[in-house]
């Protein structure tokens, strides 16, 4: 492998990291205020196929992406209403939200198999994009990517500095407490859930229109629970979990650069470990005592919440 | 006295009552359609491994109408979780069931041996058992069609392979690429990048990609969805679909594609079946019996190479031409298959090892 390969194969990285960051953001807000959406999966399905089924049909990627952010968010709402609402088990209502998304994008889309459709396009700064090496790494991108990228910041800067973000966080860690201060904890925790759905929903069309233009049945293929594991091991914070994806991302784009090379032989099992591996060691490096963060999961994480009557 | 009187009474209305439902359950029974269970690996719109198992699944319920009845279980992960969804088929008394993946073979053979009176399918392994049948495809017949191909079309010499899991399967579908390749372009080498999954459209292109930046010039795949063979047409180099006819997602790059055909199988075991003649038996089918078949050729193909194409199918129709025809050395260059000689199934579904030409 040679330097010039660098830029091509950060290309690919920032494909493989853009769909985890978008699901994982989303998911950060949730828990943030205290509720486990264990439904990610489920939500990027029917990101993915609401996002392709609506640009086969209109023609326009920006409908598409609103289409996807609408689709994760209503299925995202169907969770809250069970378990804000109804007051049923995060867990389990989590897990059946996958299933149910996993099998009514598969039902849904049965038709849309095989369809081509265009892929977002990337966008193009005239002169700039076409500078060599960083060019198109930099100004090239498609505009999820770097939609992305300014979420991570938005996210960070909203969590750790903005009125309305510890408002967020004192329902995720004392609900009881925001409660008796005068805010409505479930009204935040509903539209901190209709986010994490938005975002997953993103994550999933990210999938469907710019890394595989298609859509094919459970296309996402385990990656909304790469996402909330993502989650955790960054330690709830928005960097750490950018950081987080961006090595996922890259170690697993790395070890099929090196597969592809073939050079290094060292067989294909320790390969594909290794973003594993990788991404587990560095965050419990992370998370381990010179770095530890004051407070790991929200206390709240997962607890219904009934406010007093 | 009295009470005894009623007690055999009883037993006698009883036992009449119970002779009579058991013929009423025998002759139901005898209406009853066949009930044909498929576990399949994938999701049936994954639009190549799975979906070639289900259009064979349609071919049966087409064929015998109400004769039957057809039940399919999807993106089952091979493991233990295979036994419980076999075994669950074998309870709602499904007469036939049909494991289509490798990794279900020792799932298939477990409950095989607790249900004696049912039927079991296993694709692609090699155990069988009084009960249990192996089929399987000769992939690499098409396989060596790809390499031929791909080894006239190269300009680089570098073939890409998207692998899935290291399984004989796998690695000898591989060979025979690198093999027909290398004959017709001996510096050709096939590149070979590992996923590790049957199914993620996301990694395999990826991994397309990953091949496409180090040089490859034409794409090959052994994983599932189109997702390889998309980047390719969009990197504007050439490849081949898997399983199923891809065109639509390739019109300029797909040169053809491996076409699995279960269908014809399918049919004639549930016959089989149905007439009381299915015995266990491991069948091995290719070109010659229809069970694999090549795409129609795309627009890249020159008119010279579609001949010799087809004279590679007919060829191995005829038994004139054996992929696996020695010498073949391996990675180390050590002569393995004597010149002439050709290598045994046995040894074929064994293979463990990489002939010269490729780097994994």
């Amino acid at each position: 492998m040679s330097l010039e390969l660098l830029g091509p194969m950060l290309l690919t990285v920032i494909g493989a990291a853009t769909p985890l960051l978008f699901a994982a953001l989303g998911e950060v807000v949730t828990e943030r205020s205290g509720v486990l959406n264990l439904g990610v999966e489920g939500l990027m399905l029917a990101g993915a196929l609401s996002g392709f089924v609506t640009v086969v049909a209109s023609g326009s990627h920006l409908l598409g992406l609103l289409a996807a952010a609408a689709a994760g968010a209503a299925l995202a709402l169907v969770f809250a209403v069970l378990t804000l609402t109804l007051m049923a088990n995060q867990v389990a209502t989590g897990l059946a939200l996958t299933i149910f998304g996993v099998g009514l994008s598969a039902l849904a889309g049965a038709g849309f198999v095989g369809m081509p459709v265009a892929a977002l396009p990337k966008l193009a700064v005239p002169g700039l994009s076409d500078l060599p090496g960083l060019g198109p790494l930099i100004f090239g991108q498609d505009l999820l990517v770097y939609l992305s990228l300014a979420l991570t910041v938005a996210v960070a800067s909203f969590l750790s500095r903005n009125r309305s973000g510890l408002i967020l966080r004192a329902c995720g860690e004392s609900d009881v407490a925001a409660h008796a201060i005068g805010y409505h904890v479930i009204r935040v925790r509903y539209i901190a859930v209709l986010f994490g759905g938005a975002m997953s929903g993103l994550g999933g069309a990210y999938l469907s229109l710019a890394a595989t233009p298609m859509w094919i049945e459970n296309m996402t293929a385990g990656r909304g629970w790469i996402a909330l594991a993502l989650v955790a091991f960054g330690s709830w914070r928005a960097w750490r979990i950018c950081a987080g994806a961006y090595l996922f991302g890259g170690v697993t784009i790395l070890q099929l650069y090196v597969q592809g090379s073939g050079r290094l032989h060292v067989p294909s099992q320790i390969m594909s470990m290794l973003p594993y591996l990788a991404t587990m060691a560095l965050l419990t490096v992370m998370a381990s005592r010179p770095w530890r963060s004051r407070f790991d999961a929200p206390a709240c994480l997962g607890k219904p919440f009934s406010p007093p009557a | 006295m009295l009470c005894n009187m009623n007690r055999r009474r009883f037993l006698q209305a009883t036992a009449a009552t119970g002779l009579v439902a058991s013929q009423g359950i025998v002759s139901a029974w005898a209406a009853e359609p066949l009930k044909i269970g498929f576990v399949y690996v994938g999701p049936i719109g994954d639009y190549g491994w799975t979906h070639g198992h289900d259009t064979g699944r349609k071919a049966i319920e087409a064929h015998f109408g109400n004769k039957v009845k057809t039940t399919y279980v999807e993106s089952v992960a091979e493991g233990p979780d295979a036994e419980r969804v076999i075994r669950q088929l074998a309870q709602q008394g499904h007469g036939l069931i049909f494991t289509t993946s490798f990794g279900y073979m020792e799932q298939t053979l477990r409950v095989a041996k607790q249900f004696p009176k049912l039927k079991f399918e296993h694709a692609t392994g090699y155990k069988t058992a009084e009960n249990m049948s192996a089929y399987n495809s000769r992939f690499y017949e098409g396989r060596a069609v790809v390499g031929h191909i791909a080894g006239k079309l190269t300009k680089t010499g570098k073939i890409g392979y998207v692998a899935s899991v290291p399984i004989p399967e796998v690695v000898m579908g591989i060979n025979a690429t690198a093999l027909a390749a290398r004959k017709v372009r001996p510096d050709a080498v096939v590149r070979v990048v590992w996923v590790h999954t049957w199914f993620d459209p996301a990694k395999e292109a990826d991994a397309a990609k990953a091949l496409i930046d180090q040089g490859v010039d034409i794409m090959t795949q052994h994983t599932d969805s189109p997702a390889p063979l998309q980047v390719a047409e969009g990197r504007g180099i050439l490849g081949f679909g898997q399983a199923s006819d891809m065109k639509t997602y390739a019109p300029k790059a797909q040169l053809s594609a491996m076409l699995d055909l279960w269908g014809d199988y399918y049919i004639g075991r549930v016959q089989a079946v149905l007439d009381g003649t299915w015995k266990s038996q491991a069948i091995w089918y290719g070109f010659k019996e229809k069970m694999l078949a090549m795409a129609p050729y795309g627009e890249a193909m020159p008119e010279a190479l579609r001949q010799e194409a087809d004279a590679i199918i007919a060829g191995t129709i005829n038994g004139s031409y054996h992929a696996f025809t020695g010498p073949i050395k391996n990675q180390q260059g050590e002569v393995v298959v004597q010149d002439g000689a050709r290598m045994s199934d046995d040894d074929l579904l064994k293979m463990n090892w990489y002939v010269e030409g490729v780097t994994a």
